[in-house]
């Protein structure tokens, strides 16, 4: 499924973009100028990677210390043990576009639950 | 190098044995721990571990199928360190020879005199201290915590959470003051009150009474706090007993440079057993935070695997992050020294904050409540102006 996300041009270098889907994704634009989307919920505890720490193609955590790889969605510091699910970006007449992951992704424990328990 | 001993299973030391790895140190590798457990993670201890959320399977830090090419020694006590014949002693009197020595052997918590053998009576550090105190808290009662620092608070949050009825008892005027300030640390220790746990300040404890089991905490004005359960939560000591007569210096844990070297030659010191030399600061100090215990081991491995010839970089400023009674809690940089602290956004009644503590009108630390996005950018911030 390709997903409208954002205008480029609105979303400038060094900043993140939150697309609202079920799980939520996040669309990422260097410093570099590269863009890239990965499943925006850490996968240790509820919290947005929109909002953490980009640094050339890494992004930390708001809350805790995990660093994931935008380009292949690696996790390389603990608290995280498990990777987040990285997304095909397609930039289109300047519209940012998100082809959405079919692998099951890797939520944390108190997302999965209430994801679980929640309506169907 | 042919042989590195890290003694220390805990995050500091398993950071330290994964940066030997990631710096391209391929000889033999051993992990000393006194613990039996494989290294954990110890903040859900105090949180979603001793709430019932996480099981102990979650806590492990090493992630599936990883292998450091190590030998892991669990469940042995380090006893002493002969710099001489370059070996580390255990309890059981095996000697561990190597070349490089990494040590993480972290803090314990410090516990009341005189509380030995009463039962309902915990500190919380370890995986066992936390096994033990949610056993305990789950049958629910009365749960005094002494001490309304981080761990005393978080103790307390999860105990209201259960159901629990408490009251945390502080000696300072206000808790959090040390780390936090008076003022935010007011504002912090609020939330308490928000929730219905009775805050005492300003009151020593005195002693506890009961015959077998705890029965109450006694406080220095006289007045007597039934309690079926009680945390000690007064802080930690550095574990480094078992150096002393080794020669290495010791002053406040192991006394250490901006780079992790300690004053003998491929020996270096990380987590919260290490005094740091602070090049910001000017002076040494001894932080006891998780990020401190995951980040430095990188230039501390450095420093040994280039017989200390590498130049250390200046580390990110420190940061310690809480979750109280639902609210997320994030701190960044020193709150000693500010001369303001302004509020930026958010209100404090509402428990929300972002303050940022300035020197000369330069910021030097930023306090997060529920504020994760613009406290990361204050955190960049506060990393890029000093």
């Amino acid at each position: 499924m390709m997903i409208p996300a954002c205008r480029l041009a609105d979303l400038p270098r060094g900043e993140a973009f939150r697309l609202d889907i079920d799980p939520p994704v996040s669309v990422f634009h260097t410093d570099d100028g590269e863009v890239f989307a990965i499943d925006d919920t850490c996968t240790h505890q509820d919290a947005s990677l929109a909002d953490g720490w980009l640094e050339g193609c890494e992004v930390e955590c708001p809350l805790h210390a995990s660093k994931f790889d935008l380009r292949t969605g690696a996790v390389d510091s603990p608290p995280a043990k498990l990777p987040v699910r990285t997304h095909e970006v397609l930039i289109e007449d300047g519209m940012i576009h998100v082809r959405v992951s079919t692998d099951a992704p890797n939520l944390p424990p108190c997302v999965a639950a209430r994801l679980a328990g929640g309506p169907a | 190098m042919r042989t590195v001993a890290v003694v220390g299973a805990s995050l500091a030391g398993l950071s330290a044995a994964r940066s030997l790895r990631k710096q391209g140190y391929d000889g033999r590798l051993v992990l000393i721990g006194d613990e039996t457990h494989r290294p954990y993670d110890r903040p859900p201890l105090s949180k979603e571990f001793l709430a019932g959320g996480l099981g102990e399977a979650d806590l492990a830090l090493e992630t599936d199928g990883e292998d450091l090419g190590a030998q892991w020694l669990l469940g042995a006590r380090a006893t002493g360190l002969d710099a001489t014949a370059r070996a580390v002693r255990l309890a059981d009197g095996r000697e561990i020879r190597a070349d490089g020595f990494v040590i993480a052997t972290g803090a314990a918590a410090r516990r009341l005199p005189g509380s030995d053998g009463l039962t309902g009576v915990h500190v919380l550090r370890t995986l066992d201290d936390a096994r033990a105190l949610r056993d305990e808290l789950a049958r629910g009662g009365r749960l005094v915590v002494i001490g309304g620092g981080f761990v005393g608070a978080e103790v307390a949050s999860t105990a209201y959470a259960l159901g629990l009825d408490v009251t945390v008892v502080e000696a300072a005027p206000t808790p959090l003051a040390a780390p936090l300030g008076r003022e935010m640390g007011g504002i912090v220790s609020a939330l308490h009150l928000d929730h219905g746990v009775r805050l005492l300040c300003g009151v020593g404890v005195k002693g506890l009474s009961g015959e077998r089991k705890v029965e109450a905490v006694l406080l220095e004005d006289g007045r007597s706090i039934p309690a079926d359960l009680v945390v000690v939560g007064v802080g930690a000591r550095p574990c480094v007993e078992w150096l002393e007569g080794s020669g290495i210096t010791l002053d406040d844990g192991v006394k250490c440079g901006a780079d992790g070297r300690t004053s003998l030659s491929g020996v270096v010191a990380v987590g919260d057993c290490a005094n740091w030399y602070d090049p910001r600061a000017g002076r040494h100090r001894r932080v006891e935070h998780w990020t401190g215990a995951q980040e430095r081991p990188a230039a501390a491995v450095a420093t040994l695997l280039a017989g200390g010839a590498v130049e250390p970089g200046v580390p990110r400023p420190p940061y310690f992050w809480s979750d109280q009674y639902g609210v997320k809690i994030q701190f960044a940089g020193h709150a000693a020294g500010a001369d303001s602290v302004t509020v930026e956004e958010g209100a404090p009644d509402d428990r929300n904050v972002l303050a940022v503590y300035r020197r000369a009108g330069q910021p030097v630390a930023v306090l997060g409540m529920n504020q994760p996005r613009l406290f990361t950018r204050w955190r960049k911030q506060l990393a890029a102006a000093s």
